[in-house]
């Protein structure tokens, strides 16, 4: 800096670190939901799309997807937002304990959930070759599993994390509440696709 | 553990100040000599100006092209090059132009820029900057790698279904397309994060929103356009790779698909595309009225909402790269109001630069004159546009070289006008010299006069007829004079662009050595020395109205005590950029280069098999994991007590 300077004020007492809106990687995470609330957006608007040129929905002979592994699916990535905050508040207080415990159960969720989401697959009763519809309904679950498969790998990371001697960071706090937060995002999203897939067709036919 | 407080550590201030603040800085800021340090850096400006060095080589190249095919057109019935290679050309030329060039140069710019002129030591997420450098980089090579081995894209750069789709565009070719799109989409939406955060959180005190500088202030409205469009095309050309590898059918009407829906998807994003493109051209051009005017832009408010409204209009006119479709006439009314709409903002800035200009002192120096280059060319490319969103007369030329003309009056006259312009200002800021006035002045009325040569005629011939992305024509049509004056001025202009190019050469070299604030200007940015520290600032400025340099002649007032011996960086609050929190920016890493390199064998590898998105999952997940992993000691601040 070349131009002369007056000392107006001094940033020293200022916290190191800060939850929600006023850390940067919120805002981070905000701008990741907007492009992956765009993607979904956009399918789902292509589903109605491919929908408009049918003359019924699923089209002819096809049945809907069979409803018990995407329902048990839905239950528990639900029932997992329990655990969730527990773990965002846990993080917020900075009690590593039951950080690491809940880290540990939100793992487990992701493990079982992505067990289910293979069985998923295997439900659709379409092929993704079959038609378009089978293509939209592959790329929406495909989709949303890239989504859980990602907010699982930082999960499983976060804990082996939590269990280092890094774990005595503040900031390192800021990035399990944060990812508790991203795991919200996940599952909201889930909601109107699971409707789309399983239930609409059920719906309408 | 120690637990230090917060007095313990090296600051800036009173007692760290001038020569051994600076030392002290570049100690934690700079980067280490050698090849892995170069590779690992994450500085803004570093990579920024690599990603604009990089853009330029794809400018030059999609221009070689553009020459190819101008040579093959100046005569009728031209065996120059076949048809296939005509077609391979156009489509290689605007695919490099939009995907590597346009978009790109305008997010380097704003990578560059932003942190300086919001007062920043650091972009936010630097490492996920250097992560989209590289993975352009892949995006561009994989194209003109393709291209070298002679199987080049060749459905031109919308890549229509079903000329694109697995029945009629066979082998691998649109595959290369697709993912080449994948790699800038990645890259792109990168930067789009970055520069989001930047502006809302790391903000000089006092610089609310009603005093950002107009750059930012486009540079913010493209970013949320590109998070909120660029999925469109990654989604669209997802669709069309697993319709060409796994045999979906989204564009395939036999299994109830629709081509259509590539059209919808593909200008979704397309259209927001060119705002993209221009909008940040028009905050060169505020930035630059304003210097050259010598008084702040006028009407500051206005320009600000004309942007907002641009951005949310953008969103609001695809459809009018469909008239040809039959779509329902309703569509047709309101598309066309919508775009006769954007009309409004983009002349309200126009008004305002010229209210500026009028009301202010102003030198025409070499980027003034790109400046009014600029206003000439895209009122006339403006004024084309809003003919054609007249359905009636879009539809008369739709496909001719009308359309060629107006898009490149728009995009050339719009945009590169005002980055050519924005070089030359900014030049010293990258490099610490001066770009070559005389030179500058005979390179900008060259491409000036040339560009006109070049693509008025392409209005005429348009207007006979001729239609786009022929590889010849038969003579007698009236085609002849029109196309000859298209190729020679395309020579001269790209003589013009070489000129410039020299001058840059020249100037790095040899030209006059700059101060902090050569121009005499009012931002923040001038406020750092040419070429910028690499902490950019020793101490953060503190901003009080929207010219701080202008206000703050005799000394700009400051604040101290960021810690010296660490990155760190100071976040405020988004409104009124109130200081906030103390934040460490992350140190150089090569990871995000390894992360770059493992996506970029996913991406290629895709193309020919699927299980490479599965089995890829691994590496990429595994450099991620590194990239993220905290390294070294754990630091001594901040620490739970």
């Amino acid at each position: 800096m070349n131009m002369p300077v007056k000392f107006a004020g001094d940033l020293t007492e200022l916290p190191t670190h800060a939850y929600g809106h006023r850390s940067l990687t919120w805002w981070g995470i905000i701008a990741f939901f907007a492009i992956e609330g765009t993607f979904f957006a956009l399918a789902i608007a292509t589903y109605f799309y491919l929908a408009g040129g049918e003359q019924s929905w699923p089209p002819a002979p096809f049945r809907p997807p069979s409803l018990l592994a995407g329902t048990l699916f839905t239950i528990l990535i639900v029932a997992s937002e329990l655990p969730n905050t527990l773990l965002k508040r846990a993080a917020e207080k900075k009690d590593l304990r039951t950080v690491q415990k809940y880290l540990l159960a939100m793992s487990a969720v992701g493990f079982v959930l992505l067990v289910l989401r293979a069985f998923e697959f295997a439900s659709l009763n379409v092929l993704w070759t079959d038609n378009a519809y089978g293509s939209i309904l592959w790329a929406l679950l495909f989709l949303h599993t890239t989504h859980i498969a990602t907010d699982a790998g930082d999960t499983f990371v976060l804990t082996g994390l939590m269990f280092t001697r890094h774990a005595v960071e503040a900031r390192r706090f800021v990035d399990v509440a944060e990812n508790a937060m991203y795991w919200r995002f996940v599952w909201i999203c889930w909601l109107p696709i699971y409707f789309l897939i399983y239930w609409l067709p059920r719906l309408i036919q | 553990m120690t637990v230090l407080t917060a007095h313990d550590l090296p600051r800036d201030g009173e007692k760290l100040k001038g020569v051994a603040l600076h030392a002290r800085l570049e100690k934690t800021w700079s980067r280490q000599p050698g090849l892995w340090a170069w590779l690992s850096d994450v500085d803004h400006k570093a990579i920024g100006r690599r990603y604009i060095v990089t853009a330029m080589v794809f400018l030059l190249l999609g221009g070689i092209a553009s020459l190819v095919m101008r040579l093959q057109l100046a005569k009728p019935e031209s065996g120059l090059i076949s048809a296939q290679r005509y077609n391979e050309l156009f489509t290689m030329h605007g695919t490099t132009m939009m995907f590597l060039f346009a978009v790109p140069v305008m997010e380097a710019m704003a990578v560059f820029l932003v942190p300086l002129m919001v007062g920043t030591r650091a972009i936010s997420f630097p490492r996920l900057n250097a992560f989209s450098y590289f993975t352009y980089l892949a995006g561009g090579v994989l194209l003109w790698a393709a291209f070298l081995l002679n199987i080049a894209p060749d459905a031109g750069w919308f890549a229509y279904v079903p000329l694109s789709g697995p029945e009629f565009s066979p082998g691998k070719r649109s595959d290369i397309w697709a993912q080449m799109v994948t790699f800038t989409e990645v890259a792109g939406l990168c930067v789009a994060v970055e520069i989001t955060a930047t502006t809302l959180k790391q903000r000089a005190p006092g610089m609310s929103l009603a005093r950002m500088p107009l750059f930012v202030w486009a540079a913010l409205i493209t970013a949320l356009m590109t998070i909120f469009s660029m999925p469109a095309i990654a989604l669209a050309s997802g669709f069309l790779i697993s319709d060409r590898l796994v045999g979906t059918h989204f564009y395939n009407p036999y299994e109830h698909g629709d081509a259509l829906l590539w059209q919808h998807l593909f200008w979704f994003f397309g259209h927001p595309e060119v705002y993209m493109i221009f909008l940040p051209a028009t905050g060169f051009v505020s930035h630059i009225v304003e210097t050259f005017s010598r008084r702040a832009v006028l009407a500051y408010p206005a320009m600000v909402l004309a942007l907002v409204t641009v951005g949310i209009i953008a969103f609001g006119v695809w459809v009018h790269h469909m008239f040809a479709t039959g779509l329902p006439r309703l569509g047709f009314a309101f598309y066309t109001a919508a775009t006769m709409a954007v009309s409004i903002p983009a002349g309200i800035q126009i008004f305002c630069w010229i209210a500026t200009i009028w009301a202010g002192r102003p030198r025409f120096e070499v980027p003034m004159l790109w400046v009014v280059g600029f206003i000439v060319t895209f009122v006339l490319g403006g004024l084309s546009g809003v003919m054609q969103a007249s359905v009636p007369i879009d539809l008369q030329v739709h496909d001719t070289y009308f359309v060629v003309a107006h898009f490149h009056y728009v995009l050339i006259g719009g945009a590169v006008f005002p980055l050519l312009g924005a070089f030359t200002y900014w030049f010293p800021k990258f490099t610490g010299r001066m770009m070559d006035e005389g030179l500058g002045k005979i390179a900008f009325w060259t491409a000036f006069v040339s560009f006109q040569l070049t693509f008025f005629p392409m209005h005429i011939s348009g207007m006979l007829g001729m239609p786009r992305r022929i590889y010849t024509y038969p003579s007698g049509l009236g085609w002849e004079e029109p196309n000859l004056l298209s190729t020679v001025g395309a020579f001269a202009f790209a003589a013009a662009l070489g000129l410039f190019l020299v001058n840059v050469f020249v100037s790095m070299w040899r030209g006059r050595v700059a101060g902090a604030n050569p121009w005499d200007a009012s931002g923040l940015e001038w406020a750092a020395a040419s070429p910028p520290a690499s902490y950019n600032f020793a101490h953060i400025p503190v901003v009080t109205s929207r010219t701080p340099l202008w206000d703050n002649r005799d000394a700009l007032p400051v604040m101290t005590g960021l810690r010296v011996d660490d990155r760190e960086l100071l976040l405020t609050t988004v409104m009124e950029a109130r200081p906030d929190v103390r934040e460490p920016s992350p140190e150089p890493s090569i990871w995000p280069l390894m992360s770059s390199l493992a996506v970029t064998v996913v991406f290629v590898s895709s193309i020919f098999t699927p299980w490479a998105v599965v089995l890829g999952l691994l590496p990429v997940g595994a450099a991620l994991t590194a990239w993220f992993w905290p390294k070294g000691p754990v630091t001594p601040e901040p620490v739970i007590e």
